[in-house]
């Protein structure tokens, strides 16, 4: 199953075939930005800006946005929120059971590089992009819901640039650095390497 | 009455077609790369820890009484009341209904009183 990232390989051979695939992922990424179901990852305080996205005031439906509590409908996941040593397994195994094509929101100044935890904390992920692939970071402490709109059309532009013919390779850093005070096994031994295939479109 | 049971074969055809439809077309646009890490339980992340079959307190028994009689009949009041001034026109007293349903809701308010007397509808 999942011809179209068969397809590709067969219509290249045929005369004006990239016009064709060019075709075809006008079509893929527009139907993918337009409904951008994200799945909610409220860690810390970032996720009450998400919530007021989400509420009536900002509207996150009039974009086709509507929050999922299940990874298996979800296509974005918006990391919003520091990211304990504690979390990162569980952040990690969400992403990894989310189907492709599957997006990264780092929302927060925590979930960027550890923010105000960058010095000194001994429990905090130095930055979301130690364990997973981040396609968009959004800056603030918190960031406004605004800022949280501007990520998903920065995200939107990254999509629309897409092909099928050479989909990004994602790659899920394996064995990341997580500080002195923690026990890489804890983190590795539910994601042991022959489970982490990587990511392909 | 044959023209009538075809609806239900037609709510039938759409009903299937409507999931081989959804079907086909996650298998033409859907990139699929199952691993063993994407296909593990979805748990908010972590695993379940010990056995689902755990024992409830035997008091919610008549909490489960008290939702049955209540539950039950309302479902079964609902098209009970929309057909009852039509049974006429099925040539079926309209009183035999009237008793049918009488009969049926007594039966429940049994099960009411008992729970009356045990005492579970004064809960503070």
């Amino acid at each position: 199953m999942g011809i179209v990232q068969h397809l590709p390989k067969f219509i290249k051979q045929w005369p004006g075939g990239g016009l064709a695939i060019a075709s075809i992922d006008m079509v893929m990424n527009y139907s993918r930005k337009s409904s951008l179901w994200p799945m909610t990852f409220g860690l810390a305080c970032c996720a009450i800006e998400m919530m007021a996205a989400n509420a009536s005031r900002y509207d996150f439906d009039r974009f086709g946005i509507i929050p999922r509590p299940s990874p298996r409908q979800s296509d974005v996941m918006i990391v919003a929120g520091t990211v304990c040593t504690k979390m990162a397994p569980f952040v990690v195994k969400l992403y990894h059971q989310m189907p492709e094509p599957r997006y990264v929101l780092a929302m927060g100044s925590c979930a960027i590089s550890g923010g105000i935890f960058y010095h000194g904390s001994y429990s905090v992920v130095k930055g979301v992009d130690k364990i997973i692939p981040v396609d968009i970071y959004i800056p603030g402490c918190p960031p406004r819901p605004e800022a949280l709109f501007e990520g998903f059309m920065k995200l939107q532009e990254k999509i629309m640039n897409e092909s099928i013919a050479n989909p990004e390779l994602k790659l899920v850093p394996e064995n990341p650095d997580l500080g002195p005070h923690y026990a890489i096994e804890e983190y590795v031994e539910p994601l042991s390497s022959e489970n982490n295939a990587g990511d392909a479109k | 009455m044959l023209t009538q049971y075809s609806f239900i074969a037609v709510f039938g055809i759409v009903a299937f077609s409507f999931v081989i439809i959804g079907l086909a077309l996650v298998a033409i646009f859907a990139p699929s790369n199952p691993y063993p890490l994407k296909r593990s339980t979805y748990e908010c992340g972590a695993e379940a820890v010990g056995s689902s079959w755990i024992q409830y307190n035997v008091r919610y028994y008549m909490f489960t009484l008290l939702f049955i009689v209540f539950d039950v009949e309302t479902v079964f009041f609902f098209p009970w009341a929309r057909i009852y001034k039509s049974l006429a026109s099925f040539g079926i007293p309209v009183f035999y209904g009237f008793i049918e349903g009488f009969v049926f809701m007594l039966i429940l308010i049994l099960g009411l009183i008992y729970a009356w007397r045990k005492g579970i509808l004064e809960w503070v």
